[in-house]
């Protein structure tokens, strides 16, 4: 998709100004995170799993060629093909190839976040292929023409009333007396609409939550089982999974799934967790006849071996999201981001480069939640920090706080200039604030004061009366 | 290794970032150990933590199964021979105003039930289609940690009949519930051999829902509206 | 002034790391500090050198001079048996962060590592270390109080100013719902991006008021400032202080940006 995240601050501006977005991401901050307060309590073994599904991913990136090539061997065994991509372009280039061999007109796509981040359907529309998104949410967005605002719940932003209009424009044959008032009505008419494309896709693409090296295996995980529909019905299976999806076994990725749903969205599991392994064989009755497999490297293999590379644990459960307070506060659109909140604050620089996304990693009180709750263990904050590092040895951010940073770091280094100055101004701000004990105005501090009083000093600084308190007692 | 297919695209790519990978891992190609570890993993797919809520057995297993099952908004019978089997399904049809037709595969356990006991039910075999209202599979196992049906593709159990039809019935006998999923892979490891899966697998928990739309869950977004879940023995 | 060997018989030899905020804005919290940590016997001294703890240049990406003020302090408060900061994010910068920064220093890596053991948040040191869980203090009137982000998730202190808070006489503690939630602050954060942390800060400050609680309290200057901020700006009527002054009976001042009381 088109990144916008170079006016985060006015889009997050409108966004803190959208009533019906406050409301819409109030209940689900609450939802979501209620949810997987249960269900991590029903699971005693949660922090155990947790380390384990970090060590597991940890040795899969230590020797990801190697689990690689395992994988491809087996896809190969199985009668399936693996395609590699390093860039966007190459993807999208290689699955437009895929539908033309297979002469493909229709496709079906169930969600996948990596097919968002290359920005694939367009591409397949730009090539004359309708593809339609069978994700309840990813559908709505798609006959809406906007982006996912969650990684898991994609149309959190938008409430009902909202999509009948948007129903009632794109769906030609829905006559107008038709009642879609109640959230059952819209499903039961995208369930209606969906089901034609289904059957009649020639070609369906997925991701893949992970991918298993000892079966050749694409896993996806979904609620609705639109992505199996997808992948089960049209002759041809394409899956777009980014290479560091990759898991060793079987109980490797069970491991993880214990805690996949969980961190999500509360559930023990979703409803169907689907493996796939290659095309139908012999004795298959149904099914694809062609299977293949597009691994995306798109900036992965950068972040091997640097300071991000446990981003590449993540399985985009999105718990970080709804626990993070900006996040809260203004949603994910104001991202400009396919990948946003915390997640998305690390990812999202490494994809498009810090001086395209400098606010993301910026726009950040460092409250640890996410980290808190992420169920890779991946310290967010701290690589955060480390896209900060890089955008302030760039000199990105603006003149005004690095002049700030420079002036305080300058005295901070020299304790007698520092508490010479501090001893100096702090009385006089206090005299200033007078009886109020406060400044309801500053010069230059107006990003405090427009919304907050600034609390005024209390006078001699603690270095002042310390340092007068020891004098007078050694005298 | 280049597939006309992909326009070629591949095996540059590929070279490029496995040269990447290779640069990152500073790896070093006289070095044979990551090799061993690799395969030696692979080989012996060792376990990790299994909840206790997994390890369950016989009746504790069964009961933990079906309970998780039905909260998570599947229809459940347990039924103690084949011949209440059909009964049961008879009965969910009528109950649910449903035509006494159902589709299903070659599964030989399923064709062995006692069908002349409920001779008003149609059954038709092969894949289902868009007009199939009901469908019946059978599960090869269940794994109780999570209330989870384990189906498998095959001719025995189209992949098709659990996602096309509105209904969804599945027929499980108790001794293929075991507690956790390391034992369910372990089951079809004994089936389809180390390394190996069939086409596909599937994990299923519920019936279809979604809650996209302003939170509110809502049944049978794509998949069956209703899952019927029998528990044979 | 000569320094007496660190004895048991006398107590622990406690520096104490004012912060800056406390410092510049508030010093009666270091002087609370200080009468607390007394009381609980250890001696304290108060490096006069120190400044920051460097945590804007580190949060802001400039880690060559959050690596030289890290140095300035391990320098200046190594001598100490334990260092001390009325401060969860101070406390976390110097037991957490400064083994990352001066990781790849000869000269610092194990000096730093040595020190963050010894660093400790001020509920947190006289709970847990010096087993003080009993003050002699007391304020009447119903109290809320506010975890920092650092004291609950890099420190994990979620107890100890509560067990401290149970011993104030006449003091009725009610908690805030959903009290995991940052307030906002994250330091330079609160004026680079000040409208989403004034809308987080929002619904903060609903959580506070729907308390009752007349006073809010937190063991975090930074934290309180916006706190106290915001409560002022709307009037709300509730006033904020250091857990420090409340613990150690000091509560003469005015609170936290309220008016001046008449002498």
């Amino acid at each position: 998709m088109a990144s916008s995240s170079g006016s985060f601050t006015s889009n997050a501006r409108k966004a803190l100004a959208d009533a019906e977005l406050q409301r819409a991401l109030q209940n689900v901050r609450r939802g979501f995170i209620l949810k997987r307060e249960t269900a991590v309590e029903t699971l005693p073994e949660f922090d155990r799993l947790r380390a384990e599904a970090r060590a597991i991913k940890d040795h899969t990136l230590g020797h990801l060629d190697l689990y690689l090539e395992a994988y491809e061997e087996k896809v190969n065994e199985s009668g399936g093909k693996v395609h590699y991509a390093s860039t966007a372009a190459e993807a999208r280039d290689t699955v437009l190839a895929l539908c033309r061999a297979a002469k493909a007109k229709r496709v079906t796509k169930g969600k996948s976040m990596v097919s968002e981040e290359i920005g694939l359907n367009a591409h397949l529309e730009g090539a004359g292929i309708d593809v339609v998104e069978t994700d309840l949410g990813e559908y709505v967005l798609q006959i809406r023409g906007e982006a996912p605002s969650h990684i898991i719940a994609p149309i959190v932003h938008l409430n009902k009333e909202a999509i009948e209009v948007d129903f009632r424009r794109a769906h030609r044959a829905l006559p107008s007396t038709r009642k879609l008032k109640s959230v059952p009505d819209l499903v039961a008419e995208a369930r209606a609409v969906l089901r034609e494309r289904f059957i009649t896709a020639d070609v369906g693409i997925t991701g893949a939550n992970l991918l298993i090296a000892e079966t050749g295996t694409s896993v996806i995980v979904t609620n609705e089982g639109n992505g199996d529909l997808t992948s089960t019905l049209p002759r041809v299976h394409i899956v777009i999974a980014s290479i560091e999806k990759m898991v060793p076994t079987l109980e490797d990725a069970s491991t993880i799934l214990r805690l996949l749903a969980r961190s999500a969205t509360g559930q023990e599991m979703a409803t169907y967790t689907s493996f796939a392994t290659g095309p139908r064989r012999d004795d298959d009755p149904d099914g694809p006849s062609a299977y293949h497999v597009v691994l995306l490297d798109n900036g992965r293999s950068e972040m091997l071996g640097s300071v991000f590379q446990d981003m590449l644990r993540c399985i985009r459960c999105g718990a970080c999201l709804n626990h993070c307070p900006v996040y809260g506060a203004i949603g994910g659109h104001a991202y400009g981001s396919i990948y946003p909140g915390p997640m998305g604050a690390v990812l999202t620089p490494a994809l498009q480069g810090i001086e395209h996304a400098r606010d993301l990693p910026n726009a950040s009180s460092f409250c640890g939640r996410c980290e808190e709750v992420c169920p890779m263990g991946i310290p967010l904050p701290k690589m955060m920090r480390a896209w900060r590092e890089r955008d302030f040895a760039k000199g990105d951010p603006p003149l005004r706080q690095r002049i700030a940073l420079k002036v305080w770091a300058y005295t901070a280094k020299r304790p007698l200039l520092y508490h010479a100055l501090a001893g100096a101004i702090m009385p006089l701000l206090a005299w200033r604030a007078g009886r109020s004990g406060r400044f309801s105005r500053f010069p230059f501090g107006k990003s405090w004061t427009k919304t907050r009083d600034l609390p005024a000093p209390e006078g001699k600084t603690f270095h002042r009366l310390y340092g007068k308190a020891k004098r007078s007692s050694s005298s | 290794m280049s597939s006309p297919e992909d326009g070629g695209v591949t095996t540059d790519a590929r070279n490029r970032i496995f040269a990447r990978i290779r640069a990152a891992l500073d790896v070093d190609p006289e070095d044979q150990s990551g090799h061993r570890v690799v395969a030696d993993r692979l080989r012996r797919h060792p376990r990790g933590t299994i909840p206790l809520r997994a390890r369950c057995h016989g009746e504790q297993a069964i009961r933990q199964f079906a309970d998780m099952l039905t909260k998570q908004g599947a229809d459940l019978s347990r039924v103690a021979n084949p011949a209440k089997a059909v009964g049961a399904i008879g009965s969910y049809l009528g109950s649910n105003n449903l035509p006494p037709r159902l589709r299903m595969g070659a599964d030989a356990v399923l064709a062995s039930l006692p069908w002349k006991e409920a001779w008003d039910i149609e059954r038709s075999f092969g894949p289902a289609s868009p007009s199939d209202r009901t469908s019946l599979s059978r599960a090869v196992v269940g794994a109780a940690e999570t209330g989870t049906l384990f189906l498998v593709s095959g001719e025995d159990n189209p992949t098709t009949l659990a996602f096309l039809p509105e209904t969804h019935m599945v027929l499980i006998s108790a001794a293929d519930i075991v507690g956790s999923y390391e034992e369910a892979w372990n089951r079809l490891r004994s089936i389809y051999g180390s390394g190996a899966l069939p086409r596909s697998v599937n994990l299923i928990g519920g019936p279809s829902r979604t809650a996209d739309i302003e939170q509110t869950i809502v049944r049978g977004a794509h998949g069956p509206r209703r899952l019927h879940v029998l528990i044979l023995g | 002034m000569t320094l007496a060997p660190a004895d048991a018989k006398q107590g622990p030899l406690v520096g104490l790391f004012v912060t800056c905020l406390v410092d510049l804005f508030r010093p009666s919290v270091g002087f609370a500090a200080i009468k607390l940590l007394e009381a609980a016997g250890a001696r304290v001294e108060v490096p006069l050198i120190q400044t920051c703890c460097g945590q804007p240049a580190y949060n802001s990406g400039d880690r060559a001079n959050a690596v030289l003020l890290a140095r300035r302090v391990v320098d200046t408060f190594e001598r100490f048996d334990y260092v001390v900061a009325p401060s969860g994010s101070c406390a976390g910068m110097l037991s957490r962060h400064y083994i990352e920064l001066l990781a790849d220093d000869a000269n610092y890596a194990k000096r730093a590592e040595a020190l963050a053991a010894r660093c400790f948040e001020l509920t947190s040191f006289l709970v847990e270390v010096l087993r003080h869980t009993q003050v002699e203090a007391s304020f009447v009137g119903k109290v809320t109080y506010h975890d920092s982000c650092s004291s609950l998730r890099e420190l994990g202190v979620r107890s100890t100013a509560r067990r401290l808070l149970a011993s104030v006489e006449g003091l009725d503690l009610v908690e805030i719902a959903d009290r995991e939630t940052c307030c906002g602050f994250g330091g330079t954060f609160s004026v680079k991006y000040p409208e989403i942390s004034s809308a987080i800060l929002e619904a903060k400050l609903r959580a506070i008021v729907t308390t009752g609680a007349k006073t809010v309290l937190a063991a975090d200057l930074g934290c309180l400032m916006q706190i106290a901020g915001r409560l002022g700006r709307e009037g709300a009527g509730i006033e904020a202080r250091h857990v420090a002054e409340v613990l150690a009976g000091m509560t003469e001042t005015a609170a936290i940006g309220a008016p001046l009381r008449a002498r």
